[in-house]
């Protein structure tokens, strides 16, 4: 336990870790993807804004994840909520780097999206009806809105826990982040499926499903405790964070993302479950897009490497107390939840066709690099525990 | 009648003492150990070996047991007994019996965790010697205790007493079977 007496300088990341070293490479490898990416941007745009959006929305699931994990643990306390707290934030404050890598997709819409084309509403009475929430000027609005709610919970949240660490806990510092945090979880709740309806759901404009927005939020609650994971296993390598971080916070975190693969299947599967049984003809498309010409496959892997592994796995307690080994399953998930938002939004663009380009993989490589550096760069700023937090005490 | 040794108890006011006696007696080589505390205790459940028990397998089995069983039923009764044309939908329609299979394995598994706890437990037990010992209505609200069972292939009266009382208990007594 850090005893007030703690120098706080042994609990930032040491200058010779090796996740500044990643986050450097991640930098370089980053930077190289995306200019081959701009290159290949002007010679195929389309392909591009494609690539780009998925890569997009999976990089800000994490981000976004950790906001309202953030946010759940100023509320419900705990022992792992502390322990992860600075990875966490440190994940939220890239948000400002995805307020601008949206830039491009602002530019894109007219790439990405059937309804913004106005022949296209023309011939369609659906897309017309839709047209006084689906049109340019109210969405660019909307995910201005977006950034503001969030941007907005993480600097709050950022600061207070920065004046923790500077003057000390006082109760109406706690009760200010809880306070906070309540009303942000609802905000993150209804910002997250209008986001979600927006930039994934839109993209096959006659397509409905109530169950979307928390399938979206699910799948960032997941990603995000695996990073936390991944990344806390990457601390405890020395000395005084390993003292902190031990087998029973890991333990506690495996069980939370044991939890939260359950949460996704469950959501997941309702989708699925409710729109095979009604089998309607607005409904059941976006299912057999998804289930013919190689898609199949994905959605079959979706099924084996985002549920049953992991699920089966996580199951074991020596498998949640060994850090290593969780940390590997956690980079597991991560990865496949890549393939999940990948089968989730490029078969809108691809129908019963599956596709995989280089620029898909070269987004992904490139946003996420410099996602990496931006998140290294956060985390080495502060302490990795807030000392002052009345859980460690 | 004479009275048999059911083994020796030490009686703790907090539950670190328990856990740092727990370990001290197992480090000592005491194999038949049991602790009682108002609460369930991890540390001193890994300290005296609790953990290499029967019930995970019992749930496990319970559990696909009771998915079978789900399955089983919504397929004997929609592609044997009774076939239905549904929506056009094939008979064998596997992803709508999905929920009934699954809330059956949690079903079987959660009754397989009580009646094998239950069972491994060896309940209903009328009478066990261990509420001889004094004080011992005091597992229930405040006290932590540790026994060390007579079957117990180091047990000596006199070493055991010894030992117990180098760990400051507040009080070390023998317990009659």
């Amino acid at each position: 336990m850090p005893e007030a007496a703690a120098n706080p300088a042994d609990y930032e990341l040491a200058a010779d870790h090796p996740l500044r070293r990643t986050g450097r490479l991640g930098l370089v490898v980053g930077l190289i993807a995306l200019a081959a990416l701009g290159f290949a941007a002007m010679e195929s745009p389309t392909q591009f804004f494609r690539s780009y959006l998925v890569a997009y929305l999976y990089w800000i699931g994490i981000a976004l994840g950790s906001l309202v994990i953030l946010m759940i643990q100023h509320v419900t306390g705990g022992p792992w909520g502390v322990r992860i707290r600075r990875t966490l934030e440190a994940g939220t404050r890239t948000l400002p780097l995805l307020a601008l890598l949206f830039v491009p997709i602002a530019f894109g819409v007219h790439e990405l999206f059937e309804w913004s084309h106005a022949s296209a509403v023309a011939k369609d009475e659906v897309l017309q009806h839709k047209s006084p929430y689906l049109n340019e000027p109210f969405f660019l609005m909307r995910a201005a809105g977006y950034f503001v709610v969030w941007l907005t919970l993480m600097f709050f949240l950022n600061r207070w826990s920065q004046q923790q660490d500077a003057r000390g806990h006082t109760p109406s510092l706690g009760r200010k982040m809880t306070l906070l945090s309540r009303g942000g979880i609802v905000l993150y709740a209804l910002t997250v499926t209008f986001a979600s309806v927006d930039w994934g759901m839109s993209l096959e404009p006659h397509w409905f499903s109530t169950m979307y927005g928390v399938l979206f939020a699910g799948g960032q609650l997941l990603s995000a405790m695996a990073f936390a994971i991944a990344i806390s296993a990457r601390l405890v390598d020395r000395k005084p964070i390993s003292d902190v971080i031990g087998v029973t916070c890991f333990h506690d975190l495996g069980k939370l993302m044991l939890a939260f693969v359950m949460l996704w299947a469950y959501f997941a599967f309702s989708q699925f479950l409710i729109i095979y049984a009604g089998n309607l003809p607005e409904e059941i498309p976006y299912y057999l897009n998804r289930l013919a010409g190689g898609w199949e496959y994905v959605g079959l892997a979706v099924l084996l490497f985002h549920f049953a592994l992991p699920f089966a796995s996580l199951l074991s307690r020596r498998l949640k107390q060994n850090a290593p080994r969780l940390a590997m399953l956690a980079v597991f998930v991560l990865l496949v939840r890549y393939v999940d938002t990948y089968w989730l939004v490029t078969p809108a663009f691809s129908p019963k066709d599956f596709v995989l380009h280089w620029q898909d993989l070269a987004a992904f490589v490139g946003l996420g690099g410099i996602w990496l550096a931006t998140f290294v760069r956060q985390l080495q700023k502060r302490p990795l525990l807030p000392l002052h937090d009345p859980e460690l005490a | 009648m004479e009275r048999t040794l059911y083994g020796m108890i030490a009686e703790f006011n907090s539950p670190q003492e328990l856990i740092d006696a727990s370990k001290a007696a197992h480090d000592e080589g005491y194999t038949h150990l049991d602790a009682y505390s108002p609460y369930p205790i991890e540390e001193v459940c890994e300290a005296i070996g609790l953990h290499g028990n029967k019930l995970p397998l019992i749930v496990l089995l319970g559990g696909i047991a009771g998915g079978l069983f789900g399955y089983g039923l919504q397929y004997w009764t929609t592609v044997i007994d009774y076939p239905l044309n549904l929506g056009g939908k094939p008979f064998h329609t596997w992803p709508m019996f999905v929920p009934v299979t699954f809330e059956c394995i949690i079903l079987f598994g959660a009754l397989s965790a009580v009646v094998g706890m239950i069972a491994l437990n060896g309940l209903p037990m009328p009478y066990h010697p261990v509420f001889n010992a004094p004080n011992f209505e005091r597992a229930s609200s405040d006290g932590f205790f540790l026994c060390i069972e007579a079957t117990d292939p180091k047990f000596d009266k006199e070493k055991t007493r010894g030992f117990l009382a180098r760990l400051q208990p507040q009080q070390v007594s023998e317990v009659e079977d």
